[in-house]
């Protein structure tokens, strides 16, 4: 990596440093959900619909409850009274969505929809049970197309809604139709965003123990929020908050799809308590790909006013969001995350993004890695290329030329967001350099000579995390730590953001070693236990460091407070004369005389010599409340050859320039690059959940739904720039997601790049062999362009029925 | 994901496994490396009460030549035809074919007997077996016999295997450097869309596609327009009658006319590689 030298940093942070985490994983050392076995465990099944949509007329559950082995059966009409409703957290002004039962009662309304759940001695026991449940169902029309749901003759999701639309929203600022009179050229195009499934290698489960005499629940859970679910499960359980205890033990990925409270959760929950019994539920992956959270599925018609020099004056984009057939946490949440991100990293003065919400027979969408901003980055990102194609303008100019300069920062955006600090010019300077731009052009021109399908593209994104402040959030944006210096001088440090494999168990332990100047050794980070971590608000959004590291230095400053005290009575000198370095407490001059750590500790428990008023004990807590989001960027630049007889895509470069502010442990920070990018490799060239037009899911297993897989990766060229974030003291902004959010649209300019000899304007995700063998085939059967000279100014709303035609190009089609 | 509840047998020699099919009858299936049978298995579309593994009857791995011919137990793994010398000297299209199979994690568990005797349409191995005019050796009740690659595969899934045999080689003639095996991959599975041998003999070539029918087949079309005229301007047209005659299959990840026009595409690269390679 053509990085320039650092300065090599003094302490631990900033420097590369291997997990801790690591060697219990790579060893099978580890503790899974499934790893635990507690006495008289019993074991959880799910029967599950195997209609998109049906009545359910009659359930027959004597013969499962008579095999032997069995403890119980139980359907929505035993359960969806006493328990739930599953909540959802972002509710929408005016929501029209169903009541989410445990269970589905007198309906499923999606392939996987759990109608009964059978509890037995055995796993296998379990699942052999729930064939000799017999459920009648009569089969009702399956709302399957987003679109087609909002046509008047839909049959509809939820019949007793009276309507497939879940929610309409708007989110304006400036003077939209202004700027379009304005404007030179109206640009305008159709996205595709398709449905993705994170595909976690652990599926979700969960064990729940119930401790009679105390009357408390433990459930163990493979979640990334333990807090949330801590908060949300005991009015649906009925136990006190105090009396439910949340474990995330060791979680084998997450990628948003664990950022969520599930039915099966909740049930698990009850039969334990209503069977006094342990009970386990591990998911099956036939079962994660039907019923954990899907992501993505938006269609847009998106449109652009641009000026002839390539200045962005207005977007105006109508979005039609899929949401599936009910809500899970934050599923209403997404698209709007996706509108608050739509402009990108340019001044662009008005903004109008209209969002159709609607409910189909399907999945729910939610949280996945990105979760609504890949969508805005995809989305902004392509159209900057179609502003550059249509004007004929460089690709690059265009970008520069609607950037904010770095000194502009705080930046306001049209849709109301306060970017918190930025030098996009930089991070795209830096990533021509390294991928040697103008060479790249001169291979493109010769590929291009030779007759070869050679493309770049790049991608210029800025996303959001670590969302804050807590006045913006449903469910609080801070975060909590707490760090203790043991009797023995060791270093306990506790953290609510739950990492469950980004690797803050090193990274926060670099910085309180730093901070404390003890050796990284004497510390330990724990997480994901209610009750050692009593609250947090967990992993989502790139938070944990940018929010949970801030509350670990808060905590320490606190401690090193407290300790001059204790040091100036032990030295017999004022609090205002101890300094304090390297983990040595002194007398200003006096360093000879050092007290360390361990001392004070020691005197600090053992509470013989403490001033007047000083309680005993290192320890202290801290809330970080953040008063702004961050705002991550930076550029990817990638170049595809394309086999023009199969349709092919490699990838033949791949640079990345990532700012993500100061860096804890830059391994860490290339680690989620990497991982970021193959995520959008599969999303941009072959990933896509499918349904059928019954509602029939045909990607439910890895035989169908195509993972990226170490062979897909090409070797990444990765770099950064530093721009500290001011929305807290570390200066760090996350980057959990970014990978994600800016490498798909770098790779799809590049395959489009690569088509448009052929005339290719746009081609919509995922960019397969046969995809973009029909561009090349047929390239004026790809999805049109609008390019007009003459606005006319829109009537901003949406159509009342939401259909609408791809935009057209001359006045046909 | 959890199958059904079976009896396992592990017999040590092949008759003794003849025996227990034979008993068992409808009830029994053969377990060779697995990689169908148990995903099947786990999906509740096979229920087999009785599973006859296979792994522990030595004969039934080795690779052995003789007569001009190389025999290669049905329980040889990918791996083991990937890596053999003597396969790579006398019969180098199976060990290509080998390294295009699944990763090497179903290379070193799946067996090529059980992959022949699945007939699944997108496996890679009728190709070269059809190419290479193979000869499969069953056992069974009634004893030995010789079936013919041509006349093995039968329909989707479907062999010329009776109720209660077992396949117990397969058998290649040694055969030229100038083959080639080209595939085009289902991204999610690994399995073959299109997958094309070909062998080039002195002025003729032999065609055989797997992935695009419901069942591998020879090419005739293209060998016909080959025989006595192979150049490399002829392979080009010649190719273009990859699929003539063929319905080919529509699913997810390939429609019928992707197939149809990557099995001419591969058709010509396999025929020129393999040309190159005389």
């Amino acid at each position: 990596m053509p990085a320039p030298a650092k300065p090599k940093p003094k302490g631990y942070v900033g420097r590369p440093m291997k997990r801790v985490e690591d060697p219990r994983l790579i060893r099978g050392a580890a503790t899974y959900v499934d790893d635990l076995n507690l006495p008289g465990l019993l074991h959880a099944a799910f029967l599950r619909s195997p209609h998109a949509h049906a009545r359910v007329k009659a359930i027959r559950t004597q013969a499962a409850q008579a095999f032997p082995g069995v403890v119980a059966v139980l359907t929505g009409a035993d359960l969806n009274d006493r328990l739930g409703p599953i909540p959802c957290a972002a509710p929408m002004p005016d929501q029209n969505s169903p009541r989410h039962t445990v269970l589905a009662g007198d309906r499923a309304y999606f392939v996987g929809h759990p109608v009964a759940v059978v509890v037995a001695r055995d796993r296998t026991v379990a699942h052999d049970a729930l064939d000799l449940i017999e459920v009648d169902y009569q089969p009702l029309p399956a709302v399957i197309d987003p679109e087609k749901a909002l046509r008047k003759d839909s049959p509809l999701t939820h019949p007793e809604l009276g309507s497939n639309v879940a929610y309409r929203w708007s989110l304006a600022g400036g003077d939209v139709e202004g700027e379009f009179a304005r404007a030179d050229r109206v640009i305008g195009v159709r996205l595709l965003n398709q449905r993705l499934t994170a595909m976690a290698i652990e599926p979700r489960g969960c064990v729940a123990s119930w401790h009679a005499g105390e009357g408390s629940l433990t459930l163990w859970s493979s979640t990334q929020v333990p807090h949330l679910v801590r908060t949300l499960l005991p009015d649906l359980v009925h136990v006190p908050e105090n009396k439910v205890r949340i474990v995330a033990p060791e979680v084998g990925g997450g990628f948003g799809s664990k950022l969520n409270l599930y039915a099966e959760e909740v049930l698990v929950s009850h039969l334990a308590i209503r069977l006094n019994a342990p009970v386990k539920w591990i998911e099956t992956r036939s079962e994660n790909a039907a019923v954990t959270v899907h992501g993505r599925d938006q269609i847009g018609d998106y449109q652009v006013a641009v000026t002839k020099d390539g200045t962005v004056l207005a977007l105006k984009a109508h979005v039609v969001a899929d949401l599936g057939s009910y809500l899970q946490l934050l599923t209403p949440a997404i698209p709007t995350l996706t509108g608050l991100m739509i402009c990108g990293c340019y001044k662009i003065k008005a903004v109008r993004m209209d969002v159709t919400a609607v409910h189909t027979n399907k999945m729910a969408t939610d949280a996945y890695r990105g979760a609504g901003r890949p969508e805005a980055a995809y989305a902004i990102e392509r159209l900057m290329d179609l502003v550059a194609v249509e004007l004929g303008l460089d690709p690059l100019a265009v970008r520069r030329k609607n950037f904010p300069k770095p000194g502009e920062f705080p930046f306001q955006t049209a849709t109301g967001l306060l970017y918190d600090s930025g030098n996009y010019q930089a991070a795209l300077k830096k990533a021509l350099a390294m991928a040697g731009w103008e060479e790249l052009l001169e291979r493109r021109e010769g590929a291009r000579r030779q007759g070869s399908l050679f493309g770049i593209g790049v991608s210029t994104y800025v996303e959001i995390c670590a969302l804050g402040p807590s006045k913006i959030m449903s469910a609080g944006g801070w975060e909590w730590g707490c760090v203790r210096i043991e009797i023995s001088g060791k270093v306990t440090v506790i953290t609510g953001a739950t990492p469950h494999g980004q690797g803050q168990e090193t990274s926060f332990a670099q910085i309180a070693a730093d901070r404390l100047g003890v050796p990284i050794e004497d510390v330990v980070v724990y997480r994901g236990d209610t009750n050692v971590a009593p609250y947090g608000r967990d992993t989502y959004g790139s938070r944990a460091t940018a929010l949970g590291g801030t509350a670990i230095v808060m905590s320490i400053d606190k401690i090193i407070a407290k300790a001059k005290i204790l040091a100036a009575a032990l030295l017999q000198a004022k609090p205002r004369q101890i300094g304090f370095d390297a983990g040595k407490f002194f007398v200003q001059g006096k360093r000879k005389t050092a007290l360390d750590w361990k001392r004070l500790a020691g005197e600090a428990y053992i509470a013989k010599n403490l001033p007047p008023g000083l309680e005993p004990g290192l320890e202290a807590s801290s809330f970080f409340e953040p008063p702004n989001c961050t705002f991550p960027f930076g550029t990817h630049i990638v170049a595809v050859e394309i086999d023009r007889d199969t349709g092919q895509v490699r990838i033949a470069k791949y640079v990345a320039v990532d700012d993500c502010g100061n860096q804890v442990n830059p391994l860490l920070v290339e680690g989620q690059v990497q991982g970021g990018i193959a995520h959008s490799i599969g999303q941009a060239l072959f990933e896509q959940t499918v349904y059928d037009e019954n509602g029939q899911l045909l990607t439910g297993e890895f035989m169908d739904y195509a993972m990226p897989r170490a062979g897909d990766i090409p070797d990444y060229l990765l770099g950064s720039t530093v721009t500290p974030s001011p929305s807290n003291p570390l200066g760090v902004k996350g980057i959990g997601e970014a990978g994600t959010i800016g490498a798909t649209p770098a790779i799809a300019n590049a395959v489009i790049d690569a088509l448009s000899p052929l005339g290719v304007k746009h081609l919509d995700l995922p960019l397969t062999p046969e995809n973009v063998w029909r561009a090349i085939t047929n390239p004026g059967a790809t999805p049109p362009v609008a390019s007009k000279g003459v606005p006319k100014p829109d009537r901003a709303a949406p159509p009342a029925t939401g259909t609408r035609g791809a935009p057209r190009k001359g006045g046909k089609r | 994901m959890i199958p059904a509840a079976f009896d396992y047998l592990r017999p040590g020699v092949l008759e003794e496994a003849v025996g227990l099919l034979a008993k068992h009858g409808a009830d029994a299936r053969v377990l060779a490396g697995g990689h169908s049978l148990l995903p099947a298995m786990k999906l509740g579309l096979a229920q087999p009460k009785v599973l006859v593994d296979l792994g522990r009857i030595a004969e039934l791995r080795a690779i052995r030549e003789a007569d001009g011919w190389i025999a290669i137990g049905a329980m040889a793994t990918h791996d083991d035809i990937e890596s053999s010398d003597l396969l790579k000297r006398a019969c180098p299209l199976l060990p290509e074919v080998a390294g295009r199979i699944g990763d090497w994690q179903v290379r070193n568990r799946g067996t090529i007997g059980g992959s022949l005797a699945h007939a699944d349409p997108a496996a890679d191995w009728p190709a070269p077996i059809l190419a290479l005019e193979a000869e499969l050796e069953a056992v069974g009740p009634g004893g030995r016999r010789t079936i013919a690659a041509k006349n093995f595969f039968v329909d989707l899934f479907q062999t010329a295997l009776r109720p209660g045999e077992i396949l117990r080689s397969v058998r290649v003639p040694v055969t030229a450097k100038s083959v080639a095996y080209q595939k085009f991959a289902q991204k999610a599975s690994g399995f073959a869309i299109c997958g094309v041998a070909a062998v080039i003999e002195p002025n003729a070539a032999r065609v055989a596609i797997t992935g695009v029918g419901f069942r591998a087949y020879r090419a005739s079309a293209v060998e016909s327009r080959l025989r006595g005229k192979l150049s490399a301007a002829a392979i080009a047209s010649a190719a273009e009658q990859a699929a003539r005659g063929v319905e080919p299959l529509a699913d997810l990840h390939a429609s019928a006319e992707y197939r149809a026009h990557l099995a001419r595409v591969l058709t010509r690269r396999a025929l020129e590689r393999a040309l190159s390679r005389n």
